[in-house]
């Protein structure tokens, strides 16, 4: 074991991740030296992952409360209300480095992790949705990693009966190394129902259920092996969680029917470190002690040691606190279920967390000091000044594509066809096809149907809708103006189906903080979140931060991705992406198009920082606008907001869904903003829609106080689009072949 | 040469479809079972056994949860 004063390479504390100075800190706390037990628990829960050590002090300005928020940030997940008496619980996190180690069991590891939040709120999940980043898709470790976190996901998800019902994914060089697998869950509860996660009640017990502790997960303690055990017994160490849908199956009936049973003072799910983490932030929120007797644990193998035990993190676990004279009824219940449980523990007036071998005492910390004390960093923030992430690109070599695939297009018409046929536009059928989407018979509007989710809610007589959002290129080009974009670009999903944005979780996936860029990257990011969230009026019910997403190569692109859960009164009345033919085409909202960060620029290798400024107010409604218009049925015919790719590529995907050409002139639009023919049709940015319907429904939408330009209408098998000194033309057929060339690229 | 890979979890992580079968086996009767381990066999003809490692590494197995024996029974 270490020894104070003496820090070295080979000192226990540093192999665990802990500085020399943390390591200190710890000693005077507790006033001794930590021993391995204790000190493995302190490098949990003084991990970035536990502790958020760099990014809590800039998270505190976040606007957390609402009229409608039931449940906030520091809880399993958040929740808000819906009519009723009904809330909506919900919240994303990742799973990053699992899976670019393992693809398949990290992103199946992620989706069960995600459930378990949700429903140790009491919420039944009902819907599963997920952000996936990866690096160029025509790198081999690219696709493996895709192939494998699409299969991953679909084979939890699926099994367990949750649909997947929208996501997204992109594919960015910076990902090449370090994937994001960030996983979001929906569930639905009585809002007087919901349980908290704070320990309570001296003399309650603490009950494990779900699967035996195996050493999951646990491969870094292993420095605090004791001597005794052979050095081959690394290899049983697995790092590697596998995940057991059926075992979280069990869980979730069991923990429902206790809960709804009245059983329950409090839950918690067990997640990245184990019980170490559960058992202490328990006792932390609820101002108690606990004692662990690891000795009652179920174990997969028999022979744990104790820090195996509390650091363990293998899935399908839940923690529970219960009165006393309940715990036979709680376990009986878990029997039923064939989930086993033990009374691991109970709640002590000591506030510390002791951890017992058969009533010996092998760790004893203050909850305070593992919990509360724990350091919180200044970061050192400083602007690069100029463009950090490559610029590996060729548009001539994305055009020689399409031509592969038969599709005979020149000039503009042949960067259309590019655009489509990029990965990152491109339709992601081909994953989610691997994925039921139906499965709960709630699912108004599935993947790629609609800009939003939309799910069925007749419990609460509404339908909820939702979407998740993240364009970590262009937050690359500017860390403020791409927060606030991707936000908007969420809640503008949310307005093309109607409905109201009610609250919002994010996932914070950047680089290493201690670097002066990422830390600027991550103080600007956050910044923008608190107040683009402000200015919507949008409160923030839970988060995540991942950090440290980098390899040799550099950082990834800094990626706060942000989901949004909203409710509308008619699912029926959602009009969906496709054009319908002889219908009016029109743009609507304050866009002003730029090609800064664009999906072209960046195909042409021409990336560089900036992006323009960002009217949130005028944006907001705008949005406000197409919300109530679709929601009171004005009888638009299709609605879908502009993103990536730019206005043509809206067109185009709006004309390939409803199969019915287009023919669109934007010189109205030209004139109104003074910019390019380019930049018309390619341009991106926030604040921009392409609706279609009867002249009439444009009227009305005009008549909401928001800017309509007609640009065209539908009809034939053509999409053709005229933009001052430039123009395209594609056929339906050979813009679908683009647009699904993503099977291909899989084969 | 005619070989035969046998493919199972490495000791120590947990095997899905091993408790899977242990958990049925009382329902039929069958008592007293326990640590049950699920793996696979895969039989092939290979021209150069060079290259059965690699291939175990690549495509028969995943290393990271899996271990596998290479064994020859046809020269």
């Amino acid at each position: 074991m270490s020894t104070k004063g003496k820090h070295d390479e080979q000192s226990a504390h540093r192999q665990l991740g802990l500085t020399d100075p943390e390591f200190d800190a710890i000693c005077d706390l507790i006033g001794r030296e930590p021993n391995g037990v204790e000190l493995a628990m302190f490098s949990l829960l003084w991990s970035e992952h536990c502790a958020y050590k760099h990014s809590r002090k800039l998270l505190g300005n976040l606007p957390v409360e609402g009229e409608r928020v039931v449940m906030g940030p520091g809880e399993n997940a958040g929740a808000v209300s819906l009519p009723g008496g009904w809330a909506v619980a919900f919240k994303v996190e990742s799973h990053n480095h699992p899976s670019a180690v393992e693809p398949f069991q990290g992103a199946a590891t992620g989706v069960g992790g995600i459930l378990r939040d949700v429903f140790a709120l009491g919420a039944r999940p009902i819907a599963l949705l997920d952000s996936l980043r990866f690096g160029d898709i025509d790198s081999e470790r690219s696709r493996f990693l895709f192939e494998g976190a699409v299969s991953g996901i679909g084979h939890y998800g699926n099994s367990i009966g949750v649909p997947t019902v929208g996501g997204e994914v992109y594919f960015e060089a910076p990902y090449e190394q370090n994937c994001l697998v960030n996983a979001m869950c929906i569930g639905l509860a009585r809002s007087d129902e919901m349980i908290r996660s704070a320990a309570a009640g001296t003399g309650n017990a603490l009950v494990l259920m779900g699967a035996a502790t195996g050493r999951d997960g646990i491969g870094g303690a292993s420095v605090l092996a004791s001597a005794e055990l052979e050095s081959g017994d690394d290899a049983k160490r697995p790092t590697v969680q596998i995940g057991d849908p059926f075992e979280e199956s069990k869980l979730v009936e069991c923990c429902l029917e206790l809960l709804a049973a009245d059983l329950l003072v409090s839950l918690q799910d067990l997640g990245a470190a184990g019980l170490t983490s559960s058992a202490g932030e328990m006792a932390s929120k609820g101002g108690v002690g606990v004692d662990i007797d690891v000795a009652k644990v179920p174990l997969r193998e028999a022979d744990m040691e104790p820090f195996e035990v509390m650091v363990s993190e293998s899935q399908e676990r839940m923690l529970a606190v219960v009165e006393p004279d309940q715990v036979d009824q709680v376990i009986e219940i878990c029997q039923r279920w064939q989930t086993s449980a033990a009374a691991i523990g109970e709640v002590t007036d000591s506030g510390t967390v002791r951890i017992l071998r058969d009533g010996e005492v092998v760790g004893e910390i203050a909850v305070e000091a593992l919990v509360d004390e724990a350091p919180a960093y200044d970061l050192d923030p400083a602007e690069p000044g100029e463009w950090i992430y490559g610029n590996e690109n060729s548009l001539d070599r994305r055009i020689g594509e399409i031509a592969g695939l038969g599709v005979d297009a020149a000039e503009d018409s042949a960067i259309l066809a590019a655009l489509l046929a990029s990965p990152n536009i491109a339709s992601k059928r081909w994953a989610f096809e691997q994925y039921d989407s139906i499965v709960g018979s709630r699912t108004g509007s599935g993947p790629e149907a609609a800009d939003a989710a939309v799910l069925d809610i007749p419990e609460a007589g509404v339908a909820i809708a939702t979407a998740i959002d993240g364009n970590g290129r262009r937050v690359a080009c500017d860390p403020y103006r791409g927060t606030i974009e991707g936000v908007l670009e969420c809640t503008a999903n949310l307005a093309c189906v109607g409905a109201n944005p009610l609250g919002l979780t994010n996932c914070l996936n950047f680089g290493n903080p201690e670097k002066p860029t990422v830390a600027w990257q991550l103080t600007k990011s956050v910044e923008a979140l608190t107040d683009v969230c402000k200015a919507l009026d949008l409160p923030v019910v839970g988060g995540n931060v991942s950090l440290y997403n980098e390899t040799a190569d550099g950082p990834i692109y800094p990626t706060p991705v942000v989901g949004v859960v909203g409710e509308l009164a008619d699912a029926t009345r959602v009009p969906g992406q496709a054009f319908e033919p002889a219908q009016t085409i029109a743009l609507v909202g304050p866009f002003a198009p730029s090609l800064a960060g664009s999906e072209l620029v960046k195909l042409r290798g021409e990336l560089d920082q900036g992006l323009p400024g960002v009217e949130i107010s005028e944006i907001a409604a705008a949005q406000g606008a197409v919300r109530d218009s679709v929601s009171s049925a004005d009888g638009l015919t299709a609605c879908h907001d502009i993103s990536d790719g730019g206005l043509a590529c809206a067109i185009a995907e709006m004309a390939i869904a409803g199969e019915t050409g287009a023919e669109c002139d934007l010189d109205g639009m030209i004139d109104a903003r003074g910019c390019s023919g380019e930049t018309a049709l390619f341009g991106e940015g926030p604040g921009g829609f392409i609706v279609a319907g009867p002249d009439a429904a444009l009227e009305a939408l005009a008549s909401r106080g928001v800017e309509v330009i007609r640009i065209g209408s539908t009809g034939g098998t053509l999409i053709t689009i005229a933009a001052a000194e430039r123009s395209v033309a594609l056929s339906l057929a050979d813009a679908a072949t683009c647009w699904r060339s993503l099977e291909g690229r899989m084969e | 040469m005619k070989a035969r890979v046998l493919i199972r979890p490495k000791e120590g992580i947990l095997d899905p479809q091993g408790k899977a079968v242990e958990r049925a086996l009382p329902a039929l009767g069958f008592e007293g079972i326990d640590n049950v381990r699920v793996g696979r066999l895969v039989e092939l003809e290979a021209d150069d056994p060079a290259h059965l490692e690699s291939l175990c590494e690549k495509l028969l197995a995943n290393p990271l949860i899996e271990d596998f024996e290479i064994e020859e029974i046809e020269a």
